[in-house]
């Protein structure tokens, strides 16, 4: 049977996985390096009778995709660098409010308009607490256009599964590189469709009363039950509310629906790790260039292995503790300047035994860039 | 049906002072629904955050309590999503014309079928009386002790140059002419801006040498006027109130549904 294989870019894989999930709503602002996905949803949203809507800025554009959530549709919008700043405050009301929605952040070189069309990997901290307050995130990554296409999906399922903005974090190099994408069948991925409320027409419906599973159901606007939506802290009505029992069971309510569900949300791949000397542990673009490494160097009998991390938060601490278990030496590939090395120094015994390998100056990092690291680990000098 | 038969009871006690205009508003709001016949589900009130924001929570409709300044960019996602729903978006002076400003004038250019409610009382109440983008030049605040040195806006000529089709002035004391603009905003097909100018005695008037409620709805009564009026020519300065413009023009959501149309013939 011949396989439906496209020749595309990380972003137009992204725009055909989202597509996949059923996105129904985007709304965005250009912004190199992720501008691709909103002119291609221009064009095939409508096709679908799906709404794109350009709007004013970074701001308004992730406020509009809430108020589509809430009306019962699958939402997105997409950025960069210094938007996905300009995302954060509305960000934090789709936590508080439990909205379910995707962003992608498509990372350039920071801080502020920094390397424009450069890969990065500066935004990983920033995903995970650019908000302001406690709470706990999903922020989902892919090292080629074949991963960008399920990641894509999964951020829209596990967005509905925990009724919570699920943050796609690709950068410049994933997002611009060309190149093949078989194009999965439909059903092939299980898409995850909205869990709506059974409470029938005159009950008293708690939009956020959690069933015994932990779900919460929805009830879209313009439907049967007429609720309240806030970004106060608020009870189980959506009333605003600032009893201490209250805020402090919305609290933990908040961090214990993600953080409780780790395993079920962390997705890897893993090359070689069982007996590696030497592991790398890597995302995103930097991943592809890991994985060209160990390959190269297990050819050469090295014993070499890569952990990929495609779910960020919540950070998988006991599961890269359990693969790091063995290995003489730890090496995270990463383009920044080591957020995710203190994840795993973190999360691991023995954290001298972690390095960063890592680049910085706008370039993507090469397998020759990360083999210097390696040899200075093991004594060998560059 | 009553009025207490769209607020949800939940809610009360308000947190509005003695005085406050917003109540008015509100009362108003409800009349105009109630006389058009809207069904409750349909209707969708979107605010920001502020005194005026509070209004979302009190009405028994699909409420949305959202940002500082961003309540028409939340409900331009509503709207856009789903056109057959009516959006109501009451908002303050700061809220609307100072953070939101920019959200304001992109929702009136894209002439999107929401009803945009300024409760305007010319100053930041929440937080304790601080100068807004309404409050006149001279006005004391309490960031403005030595006297506001800003120049406020004009909402109506704000609406109006930013491409609004409905574009109304009211006040609290017109309680009645109040209600039919707003059923008139509502009804109509493209963006509406009503300002309703609305005391708050605590926050600006007890600075203002203007401390009772009554004075302030009274000062409504005489100094404005109804637009064209003959006072307005003996009397520059006062403020002219009714509908300044009106005017059918394509609509956002309609246009869109013609972007589908040719998508489904393809380029």
């Amino acid at each position: 049977m011949k396989k439906d294989i496209v020749f595309v870019q990380g972003n137009e894989a992204c725009v055909r996985g989202a597509l996949y999930a059923g996105l129904d709503f985007f709304a965005g602002y250009p912004i190199t390096p992720s501008t691709e996905i909103a002119e291609l949803l221009s064009e095939h949203l409508p096709a679908k009778k799906g709404k794109f809507i350009q709007m004013e800025d970074e701001i308004s554009s992730m406020c509009a995709i809430i108020g589509a959530s809430l009306t019962g549709k699958k939402v997105m919008t997409a950025t960069s660098g210094p938007g996905f700043s300009l995302k954060q405050e509305a960000l934090g009301f789709a936590v508080m409010t439990e909205t379910p929605c995707v962003i992608v952040d498509v990372q350039r070189g920071g801080p502020s308009t920094g390397l424009p069309t450069s890969g990065s990997q500066g935004d990983v901290m920033q995903a995970r607490w650019g908000i302001h307050g406690d709470h706990a995130i999903i922020v989902l990554t892919a090292s080629n256009g074949q991963d960008v296409f399920a990641m894509t999906v999964e951020a829209f399922n596990l967005a509905e599964i925990f009724r919570t903005p699920v943050i796609l974090l690709l950068d410049e190099v994933v997002g611009h590189t060309r190149e093949r994408l078989v194009e999965p069948k439909a059903g092939e991925i299980n898409v995850v469709e909205r869990l709506r409320t059974s409470v029938p027409e005159g009950t008293d419906y708690h939009p956020y009363l959690p069933r015994e599973d932990g779900r919460l159901p929805m009830s879209d606007f313009g439907g049967t039950h007429r609720h309240n939506i806030t970004g106060l802290a608020h009870d189980m009505w959506g009333f605003p509310s600032n009893k201490p029992d209250v805020v402090y069971g919305l609290m933990h309510h908040l961090v214990d629906k993600i953080e409780t569900h780790v395993n079920e949300i962390t997705r890897i791949k893993e090359f070689f790790v069982e007996d590696a000397e030497c592991l790398l542990v890597s995302y995103g673009s930097a991943a592809r260039t890991a994985l060209h490494i160990v390959k190269n160097r297990r050819a050469r009998g090295e014993k070499l292995g890569l952990l990929e991390l495609q779910t960020l938060w919540p950070f998988p601490a006991r599961l890269v503790r359990e693969r790091c278990s063995s290995a003489n030496h730890i090496i995270v590939v990463e383009m920044n300047m080591g957020q995710i090395l203190g994840e795993v120094k973190k999360a691991v015994e023995n954290p001298e035994r972690v390095f960063l390998a890592n680049k910085i100056d706008g370039g993507f990092i090469t397998p020759t860039d990360v083999l210097n690291f390696i040899r200075i680990t093991q004594g060998k000098g560059v | 049906m009553a009025v207490k038969d769209y607020i949800r009871k939940r809610f009360f006690p308000h947190l509005w002072c003695p005085g406050c205009g917003h109540g008015t508003i509100m009362t108003a709001i409800i009349r105009a629904i109630e006389n058009l016949d809207l069904k409750k589900n349909n209707m969708v009130v979107v605010s920001g955050i502020g005194c005026s924001a509070r209004i979302s929570g009190y009405l028994d409709f699909h409420t949305m309590h959202t940002l500082h300044g961003r309540a028409l960019a939340f409900a331009t996602g509503v709207k856009l999503s789903r056109p057959e729903l009516t959006v109501l978006v009451p908002m303050g002076d700061g809220d609307a014309c100072a953070i939101g400003g920019n959200h304001f004038i992109h929702a009136a250019r894209r002439n999107i079928d929401v009803t945009a409610i300024i409760m305007n009382n010319n100053i930041y109440g929440m937080t304790g009386g601080q100068y807004s983008p309404l409050t006149e030049y001279g006005d004391l605040a309490t960031t403005a002790p030595y006297g506001n040195i800003d120049h406020s806006f004009d909402v109506v000529k704000l609406a109006t140059g930013a491409g609004a089709s409905f574009v109304a002035r009211t006040t609290t004391y017109h309680v009645n002419p109040m209600i039919k603009i707003l059923e008139k905003a509502i009804m109509h097909k493209g963006f509406s801006v009503v300002e309703v100018l609305s005391q708050c005695p605590e926050q600006f008037g007890r600075r203002n040498n203007i401390p009772s409620a009554v004075d302030m709805l009274n000062s409504y009564k005489t100094n404005t006027t109804p637009i064209g009026s003959k006072e307005k020519e003996k009397n520059p300065d006062l403020i002219e109130r009714g509908i300044f413009v009106q005017e059918e023009r394509p609509e956002y959501c309609a246009e869109y549904d013609k972007v589908i149309e040719r998508a489904s013939k393809g380029r």
